[in-house]
């Protein structure tokens, strides 16, 4: 009994380390985060264009998946990285995990998209984190809508707003930034002190904020203004459970209202595949691709030959001016900014 | 043991299947299984992070970090307590009577373990959040503008939320102990004239002692790992090691510290097991001899009936109540859009019908019958290893040798292990292997029964202890080979026992989430991954199917109790 267990032991020990030999065509590993979306006809296209076969690799939330490639650096466990943002962009060009890939597609793509002059992470969707509202509440008590980051603290919006704690929230950590940019390091803190004296509510997650406190969604909550994204209305047309002629949200998208994440893709140091690696890349930012996003994830295409849904059109509006802080800057302040912000926010 | 008899006995707990003087034998096997699943990649994660250490004496945060223990250690007590408080009368009810709709409430009671947090916090805001039912109903009937429940965002909140998850471990834990109690005991007790409370005091209570210490210990652990309570009912003012553990890492890539917090975390783990378990031990249960008929007793007496009364208003609001509100709203229309005051509201099926339908052709579409079905073989996995290595443990536990004193609390470890730090462990050691993608099927069920492996051991220890020696050396007298004393002896009073550990065992796979985010794999994601992918885009439709998605989990789970309860009932 005790032996055949054993054996079983080193039988399975011996398969993970050795690991399946595998037959078939070439597998192209793309490491991603868990909210990777995509049309699963333009994948099987590429697919038998190249003869290759796609193993998409969701690894967590953003920071979650980053961190996992930079971890695992020396051997890479992908070919290609895709979903790292402007937040994070510092953090894996100093941990030096993409090869450069100057792909020829980077001239349909406006130079406001293309941080990384060095192409290691190319630009592939953009998102705004703005203030959304709901439409009916603000109908119906007769109140108009606030037009600046500066309304917020007027009494009339008083405990109105909620937003995501930026210590473990992708938006909550936006919108955090959007401040800063708007009032300066030295500024931010006391425009939050004086949202939190005007009753502003804090939540840890966007679920939390949207489908619990915010009055616009499912939830019912008691708060008519939310800090998420501007795709946000588009979103509860097309997954209404009736059918709806009109978004029962709108977006702020004043000066420095919003702030704009960017999502990069890039090849990872050491890939086997470089050539198919590479190819990938442009799939990632040819038309097909690009105009598959919008509905998949919610974002929209940075290749600006690439048309919109009218959905987009119709629903989401578009800050003229969004904020924006150099990723550097984010890498080099963002601990010091979260404490300060918990400080005078939460205690 | 001490306090019972010697000599023969301790030649017969080292009986099975003739494995005497061999009990380093019997810890070989789940010490390998742990030491390569478990320690490996933990020690290569910490590794990693401290070779890197940048991190000096002077410059560690001593006080965020201390006042964040304490905060972690407070909360723990205090919801461990309140667990007890109300686990162990309701343990008290299942153990020692029998009455209508008992095996109901205690299979609905275990439900909330297989729940992701944020499905959790989804029905306690059905029930007291802002525009939860309770609330409104209050604010009717007494005419308020404001609701008057507003404990969402609190530390009340926190210890609702453990009290909902963990009740279950000390009514299950306890009450199985409770019903192998010899009843005579007791009996005696009160033909000498104690009084019930006085004999159940003095003569139930003590020995109990091990069980409640047992199930005690899993709860606290639980409470003090606790995360996802703490971020969705807690809010943001509160913070403990595994928050501050997941924001160290992830947000901020600080691996020195977040090693550091994770070796604070193990060590708090280490020396709690360490205090609860060789305090002494309890003593055994004397186990009833098996009758052919029950030995519960029907409730009586106005006092009992006044018991059962209350005791179930508690269990239902407590633990049943916020399942409700999850089941009624998958199948309530609560619609985004409102003309004037109106929201559409109503009965619907819809979220159901929209989870076989790929709307939107995504290339990780999957029917939620498969996600059900992956469910269901990882946590069978899970189960069956935690199952094994947990009873393989359990019986190495019982040769009392001196080298229990350093396994016992290692396999307490993995409870006390932040889910972030042993998902890299495992990314850094499993996944940098070639093709290990086509083994992370495999790693699941692992990781999942190493989460379930502390629990497994401390549901079966009290029970495997507590086999009379004499019961054993009588089958043996009358000419039982060590197997058949095994298998008709030990086996009908342990199987009790291992029924409600592979239970939960079963339940702790088919909820994790922590680890699995780190292993799966999108053509085979597991159910509370599929929930989270609805819940990450807005739109009533989304959260709908979520809703209706967690409700098909508690449907699956509680299909797979009600099975396991009978064969127990059935066996004994």
């Amino acid at each position: 009994m005790i032996k055949k267990i054993m054996n079983s032991m080193v039988l399975l020990g011996f398969i993970l380390l050795i690991g399946c030999t595998k037959s078939g065509p070439t597998q192209l590993n793309v490491m991603t985060h868990d909210s990777f979306a995509v049309s699963e006809a333009i994948i099987k296209e590429f697919e038998q264009a190249n003869d290759v076969k796609v193993n998409i690799i969701m690894s967590g939330d953003t920071g979650s998946a980053l961190n996992q490639a930079i971890l695992t650096k020396a051997s890479p466990i992908a070919d290609v990285f895709y979903g790292v943002d402007n937040t994070f962009l510092s953090r894996a060009l100093s941990a030096d995990i993409f090869d450069t890939y100057s792909s020829p597609i980077l001239k349909d793509i406006p130079d406001q998209f293309q941080l990384d002059k060095s192409t290691r992470a190319l630009p592939v969707d953009y998102g705004d984190v703005c203030i959304n509202y709901d439409k009916a509440y603000f109908t119906e008590k007769k109140l108009t809508v606030p037009q600046t980051l500066d309304d917020l603290i007027k009494p009339e919006y008083r405990g109105l707003l909620v937003v995501e704690n930026p210590a473990v929230s992708s938006p909550g950590l936006a919108f955090l930034l959007a401040t800063i940019a708007n009032y300066g390091p030295e500024g931010y803190l006391n425009y939050w002190q004086q949202l939190r004296a005007n009753n502003l509510v804090v939540v840890n997650d966007w679920n939390t904020a949207y489908y619990t406190n915010f009055s616009g969604s499912t939830g019912k909550g008691l708060q008519p203004l939310v800090v998420s994204y501007n795709t946000d209305p588009a979103a509860e047309v097309i997954f209404a459970s009736e059918k709806l002629n009109e978004a029962p949200t709108a977006t702020l998208v004043g000066p420095d209202m919003c702030f704009r994440q960017i999502e990069f893709v890039g090849i990872l140091k050491g890939t086997h595949h470089l050539a198919l690696a590479k190819k990938f890349v442009d799939f990632m930012l040819s038309r097909t691709f690009q105009e598959d996003i919008p509905l998949k994830m919610f974002v929209y295409p940075v290749n600006s030959s690439a048309s919109l849904p009218a959905e987009f059109i119709k629903f989401v509006q578009n800050p003229e001016k969004p904020a924006s802080i150099a990723p550097e800057k984010i890498a080099a302040n963002l601990d010091a900014w979260i404490m300060q912000w918990r400080k005078t926010v939460l205690e | 043991m001490p306090g019972s008899c010697s000599g023969g006995k301790q030649f017969w707990n080292k009986g099975l299947f003739g494995l005497r003087k061999s009990s380093w034998l019997l810890w070989l096997i789940p010490l390998l299984f742990l030491g390569f699943f478990f320690l490996y990649p933990l020690t290569a994660i910490f590794g990693l992070a401290l070779r890197t250490n940048e991190l000096g004496w002077t410059s560690f945060p001593w006080q965020r970090v201390g006042s964040i223990l304490g905060f972690t250690i407070f909360q723990a007590v205090l919801s461990t307590l309140l667990t007890v408080l109300v686990g162990l009368p309701a343990a008290f009810l299942f153990g020692r009577y029998d009455f209508k709709g008992k095996n109901l409430i205690r299979l609905l009671s275990t439900l909330p373990f297989i729940l992701p947090t944020v499905v959790v916090a989804a029905g306690f805001n059905a029930i007291i959040g802002p525009n939860g039912l309770l609330n409104l109903l209050l604010m009717q009937i007494w005419h308020l503008d404001q609701p008057p429940i507003q404990i969402l965002n609190t530390l009340a909140a926190i210890l609702l939320a453990h009290v909902f998850y963990n009740t279950a471990v000390v009514i299950r834990t306890v009450g199985s102990s409770l019903e192998q109690l010899d009843p005579r005991l007791e009996q005696a007790s009160r033909t000498l004239g104690a009084s019930p409370w006085r004999s159940f005091w003095e003569v139930t209570l003590p020995l109990l002692r091990n069980s409640l210490a047992s199930a005690a210990l899993v709860v606290f652990l639980f409470d003090f790992t606790s995360f996802g309570v703490i971020l969705l009912m807690g809010g943001p003012q509160f913070a403990t090691l595994e928050v501050e553990i997941y924001y160290q890492t992830m947000q901020l890539l600080n691996l020195p510290l977040a090693a550091w917090l994770s070796i604070i975390q193990l060590g708090c783990t280490l020396i709690l097991t360490v205090i609860i378990l060789h305090r002494g031990g309890g003593l055994p249960i004397p186990v009833a001899p098996r009758l052919s008929h029950s030995t519960n007793r029907q409730i009586q007496s106005w006092k009992e009936r006044l018991f059962l009364v209350m005791m179930m208003v508690l269990l239902i609001a407590l633990l049943v109540m916020p399942l409700v509100a999850l089941v009624l709203r998958s199948l309530t229309k609560l619609d985004a859009v409102r003309s004037g005051n109106n929201t559409i509201f109503g009965f619907t099926l819809q979220y159901y019908r929209e989870l076989f339908i790929n709307r939107q052709q995504s290339l990780f579409y999957v029917p939620p019958v498969e996600a059900l079905r992956n469910s269901f073989f990882y946590a069978l996995a899970a189960s069956g290893l935690a199952l094994f290595f947990g009873s393989l443990a359990t019986y190495a536990l019982l040769q009392k040798s001196r080298w229990n004193k350093f396994f016992d609390p290692l396999i307490m470890l993995p409870m006390g292990t932040s889910a972030v730090t042993l998902g890299l462990g495992f990314i850094i050691v499993f996944a940098t292997l070639p093709n290990a993608r086509d083994f992370y099927p495999v790693l699941i069920p692992i990781a999942h029964s190493l989460v379930a492996l502390p629990f497994v051991v401390r549901v079966l220890q009290p029970a495997l202890a507590s086999i009379p020696s004499s019961l054993k050396q009588v089958a043996a007298t009358l000419g039982a080979s060590p197997w058949q004393v095994w298998f008709s002896v030990e086996l009908p009073i342990a199987s009790r026992a291992a029924a409600v550990a592979g239970l939960f065992a079963f339940t702790i796979s088919l909820g994790e989430f922590g680890a699995t985010a780190f292993l799966s794999r999108p053509d085979i994601p597991t159910l509370p991954v599929a929930i989270f992918r609805f819940l990450s885009q807005p739109g009533s439709l989304n959260y709908g199917q979520a809703l209706a998605m967690a409700t098909i989990l508690m449907a699956l789970c509680a299909s797979v109790m009600l099975v396991i309860d009978r064969i127990n009932t059935i066996n004994s």
